[in-house]
């Protein structure tokens, strides 16, 4: 039996996690399943491994936003906003550090618009921000992104809805049963407890996991603030190895 | 070490980071050339196999359907299968043959549908000497869904290996299990054997979803 096989994470806990169908995210009524899911009481080597991006090759600035796009080299400039870093780890829910995982982040430029053929706010397009970026975690499972605070903007739910400013994250971990994605909000942000996508979320406790937090001591002099964000996903739980010799 | 935004257990485990929706512009993140920008050095898209990977080659499409019958336009799956012998190949590398991972998405243009290009895989074997049935894994992302749901494609036409595997059989019922068959559709031309996998999030026919 390979290790992989042998593999077992915590369950991911749905109660913590927002439920499917969450009447005041309008969007959500008719695309949560009804049925229950089916639970897969012996994962297999399906769901126990996943994708390793160490082979990717990456360009020098995809974790750089404020240099990875200009609408025309020659003209556009820096992109206008608040420059910051993003910077946090990734663990798992032992602490343990996941080294060389592949996180992705996008997010709207500083008037909260977004370079999406399909958004359509008023705000204008910025010719120096394309809003993508990745990067792998080193050993200790550190990663980093320099970027502009992201605004918020208005969508259509509730008559007057506004996105709180945030940063959308995916992370893969160790195999496709810890893959997340979620949203990084800006402690202090009035909007956060206001907005339907977070109030999905029923413990106040899981919507704290994904307030970035202002990091003075990496934030660097005359230049940009530094949020904290780490990304905890599923605890991968030593194995018995019942079958042993 | 108490991580800033990190919330612990009563046991002093860490809870996971919550889930949230990937939004209806999670293209710009994970789809460039959907969103309408420029491609980067390398991009992780819907071509799994290459002309050079050993397997049948096949193309899959489908639809993601809502609970009104309606087509999802914004929605990116993942894809994550074994190769014609039944390996995962877990290194990703856009100069191989062949690549367990791949992503795609529905798009406006294409009418909500989707489409991978990859090959038939292989059955997996597992340690206790079981096979799994041919199939792909899964991962559905869209606006309005708050957690990505996950589902398993299997062939219609591996009736045998699809009645002896263990995972098709512990979705109870049999009428269910019938949501996870991508059904052959034809020939598309070039010798290449084309299935369609339409995901229904909600009511008559509604995909099996599965927690691992
Ligand atoms: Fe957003």
């Amino acid at each position: 039996m390979s290790d992989i096989e042998n593999r077992r994470f915590v369950p991911r806990d749905r109660n913590w996690h927002p439920a499917p169908h969450t009447p005041g995210y309008k969007t959500s009524v008719a695309r949560s399943p009804r049925q229950a899911l089916v639970s897969l009481l012996k994962p297999t080597l399906s769901e126990l491994s996943g994708p390793d991006f160490q082979n990717l090759r990456m360009g020098p600035h995809d974790n750089d936003l404020l240099l990875n796009f200009r609408e025309d080299p020659q003209h556009s400039g820096l992109p206008i906003g608040e420059r910051i870093m993003m910077h946090g780890r990734v663990i798992d829910q032992f602490g343990k550090p996941i080294p060389h995982t592949l996180v992705e982040m996008w997010q709207a430029n500083a008037g909260g618009r977004y370079r999406h053929k399909k958004d359509q706010y008023l705000a204008p397009l910025d010719p120096g921000f394309g809003g993508v970026g990745r990067c792998l975690t080193d050993e200790q499972g550190w990663y980093r992104f320099r970027t502009i605070r992201p605004g918020p903007y208005p969508w259509p739910n509730d008559i007057n809805s506004w996105r709180p400013a945030h940063i959308h994250v995916s992370v893969m971990g160790p195999s496709i049963s810890t893959r997340l994605i979620t949203q990084m909000y800006f402690e202090g942000d009035p909007l956060i407890p206001l907005c339907p996508i977070v109030q999905t979320l029923r413990d106040p406790e899981a919507v704290a996991t994904m307030v970035g937090r202002l990091d003075m001591a990496h934030s660097r002099t005359m230049d940009c603030l530094t949020y904290r964000f780490d990304l905890v996903v599923r605890g991968e739980l030593q194995t018995w190895f019942e079958n042993q010799g | 070490m108490q991580q800033p935004n990190a919330q612990p257990m009563a046991d002093g485990v860490l809870r996971e980071t919550a889930s949230q929706t990937a939004g209806p512009y999670v293209h710009i993140g994970l789809a460039l050339d959907i969103a309408g920008l420029p491609p980067r050095e390398q991009e992780i898209w819907n071509r799994l196999a290459g002309d050079q990977a050993e397997g049948e080659r096949i193309e899959v499409i489908g639809r993601v359907i809502d609970g009104n019958g309606d087509t999802v336009r914004d929605a990116l799956l993942e894809a994550w299968q074994a190769d014609a012998s039944g390996e995962y190949q877990p290194r990703f590398d856009s100069d191989a043959p062949f690549n367990s991972f791949g992503r795609t998405a529905a798009t406006v243009e294409n009418d909500g549908e989707w489409q991978f290009l990859t090959i038939k895989p292989g059955a997996v074997t597992l340690g206790n000497g079981r096979q799994m049935a041919p199939h792909i894994n899964l991962t559905v992302f869209a606006r309005g869904i708050n957690i990505h749901l996950n589902t398993r494609l299997y062939f219609e036409d591996e009736s045998e290996a699809n009645a002896g595997c263990p995972v098709f059989n512990a979705i109870e019922s049999p009428t269910r299990r019938q949501t996870l068959l991508a059904r052959r559709e034809s020939d598309s031309g070039d010798g290449v054997e084309r299935y369609r996998f339409d995901i229904r999030l909600q009511g008559e026919g509604e995909t099996v979803f599965f927690d691992f």
